[in-house]
């Protein structure tokens, strides 16, 4: 009997916290459709493979891989060179590696200040030897452990290698990791493939999709959504709350938004928005604050955005390392 | 001796026809502003000001209408807004929120707009170069 021709999968990772894994996980049911065309060759967090196990592999004998995570240490960085070189198809699986996503937020602090948080500023750690982890231990006269080294900043993986396609969202939706089958598909058939560099998920913004009515997007104040009574059915933003979906790629179907969160943004910027924080800054700004503003005191203008807290935070929470002001600027005073 | 590269976006109605005629009136200001008209300071889209700090302009200055003047009813509103917005999270990264600075000039007021320029100028002077001309940003180590 022929053996059916199969593609090999591999699952590679960053710093991540293997959410995005989990998401693959609940494929369920079509897990078995995909085991199906593909055989995995590669997913630490599932088997136990080596990396010695794929350095036997030749260049491009892998046929897909999902890259997620953030590159934050060497290691990272190494595994996304070794990934590119041996797949056909390297693809940035969620918002860390499409955007550099949360951990990307490191690039508000540096290293330094990061140590000396965890190892001995923080309250309830005691570090009167100033111990701090090295990279580099020797056990023995000529014998040494290493760790990788770990960067300042964090970077979203088409920042170090050319990637052929993305699948945002934080985890992504399961109707774009369902799209990868018939992507699967394609490439075992030698099919057309999508042009390179394409965006999983829609084209247009997260507003498009919603479900919430929206009527006049005129806004007095800026709420807290722990403390406002939400309407169900009318637009959050319009209610006051900081909802990132002006700005934001569809294609999750509103996830959030269906059970009323606001959305975050995880899903990245459309591609006509060159960055997103920015994006949001200018879309909030038209909307806010627009009932007899020329009675405005310069005073009464700043108390409305203030109600606006960690601007960078809640505006580039996804997407900072990808961003045109990417990481903390040290500018004397 | 520092000379700063400022980049002005100025609105068509007012702040630009300020600035022409304070050439009119020969009111000197220093050369250090590249000026851009725009048709109004509600079209300044923040990606703009950080754009220019990203390409190593040392100061972004805004000169829109007078509150109540705009051409547009409210275009001057939003700027403001947005510089309010900006400058908070220019300074969340670093940066100081004095390199960005949103005047109300008049059609009217040429001697004034040369006055704002010259101490926007001098101010950054004091401030200095912009720091990502210097280092740029480094995602390295």
């Amino acid at each position: 009997m022929k053996t059916k021709k199969k593609l090999k999968l591999a699952i590679g990772l960053g710093s991540t916290c293997s959410g995005c894994d989990i998401a693959i996980l609940d494929l369920g049911e079509k897990l078995l459709e995909l085991i199906d065309i593909a055989d995995i060759v590669f997913w630490p967090t599932a088997f136990d493979f080596k990396y010695s196990d794929l350095e036997k592999l030749k260049d491009k004998e892998i046929d897909i891989t999902l890259y997620h995570g953030t590159i934050r240490t060497t290691e990272h960085e190494e595994i996304a060179h070794f990934f590119r070189e041996k797949s056909k198809i390297l693809i940035a699986f969620g918002s860390c590696s499409c955007f550099g996503g949360i951990p990307g937020l490191c690039n508000l602090t540096d290293k330094k200040k990061i140590f000396d948080a965890v190892y001995s500023k923080n309250l309830s750690t005691v570090n009167k030897k100033g111990i701090f982890p090295e990279e580099k231990m020797l056990i023995d006269k000529n014998k040494s452990i290493t760790l990788p080294h770990l960067y300042n900043t964090g970077r979203s993986l088409k920042d170090l290698v050319e990637v052929d396609y993305f699948i945002p969202g934080c985890p992504p939706p399961m109707q774009l990791i369902e799209g990868l089958i018939p992507l699967m598909k394609d490439v075992l058939e030698d099919a057309q493939l999508p042009v390179r560099k394409t965006v999983f998920g829609s084209t247009k913004t997260l507003c498009d999709e919603c479900p919430l009515k929206k009527e006049n997007k005129m806004i007095s104040k800026i709420v807290s959504l722990a403390f406002t009574a939400i309407d169900p059915d009318k637009c959050l933003l319009e209610q006051g709350i900081l909802c990132m979906g002006p700005v934001t790629r569809g294609g999750c179907e509103a996830r959030c938004i269906n059970v009323l969160m606001p959305c975050r943004g995880c899903m990245g910027p459309v591609l006509e928005i060159e960055d997103q924080g920015v994006a949001m800054i200018s879309a909030i700004a038209s909307i806010l604050g627009v009932k007899d503003e020329e009675n405005l005191t310069d005073h009464q203008i700043e108390d409305l955005l203030s109600g606006i807290k960690d601007i960078i935070g809640t505006f580039y929470r996804f997407t900072l390392p990808d961003a045109l002001l990417n990481k903390k600027i040290e500018e004397r005073r | 001796m520092f000379e700063p590269n400022i980049i002005g976006f100025c609105c068509n109605w007012c702040a630009y026809a300020g600035a022409d005629l304070a050439g009119i009136n020969r009111n000197q200001y220093p050369p250090n502003i590249r000026m851009i008209r725009v048709m109004c300071s509600g079209t300044i889209d923040p990606l703009y000001v950080v754009k220019a700090f990203k390409e190593g302009a040392d100061g972004v200055f805004i000169g829109g209408c007078h509150p109540g003047d705009c051409h547009y009813q409210s275009g001057n509103y939003k700027a403001q807004r947005r510089v309010i917005l900006l400058k908070r999270a220019i300074s969340e990264l670093g940066l100081d929120p004095r390199r960005i600075r949103l005047e109300w000039v008049s059609a009217a007021e040429g001697q004034r707009f040369a006055k704002v320029i010259t101490e926007f100028t001098e101010e950054i002077k004091k401030l200095g170069p912009n720091p990502l001309k210097l280092n740029g940003v480094k995602n390295e180590d």
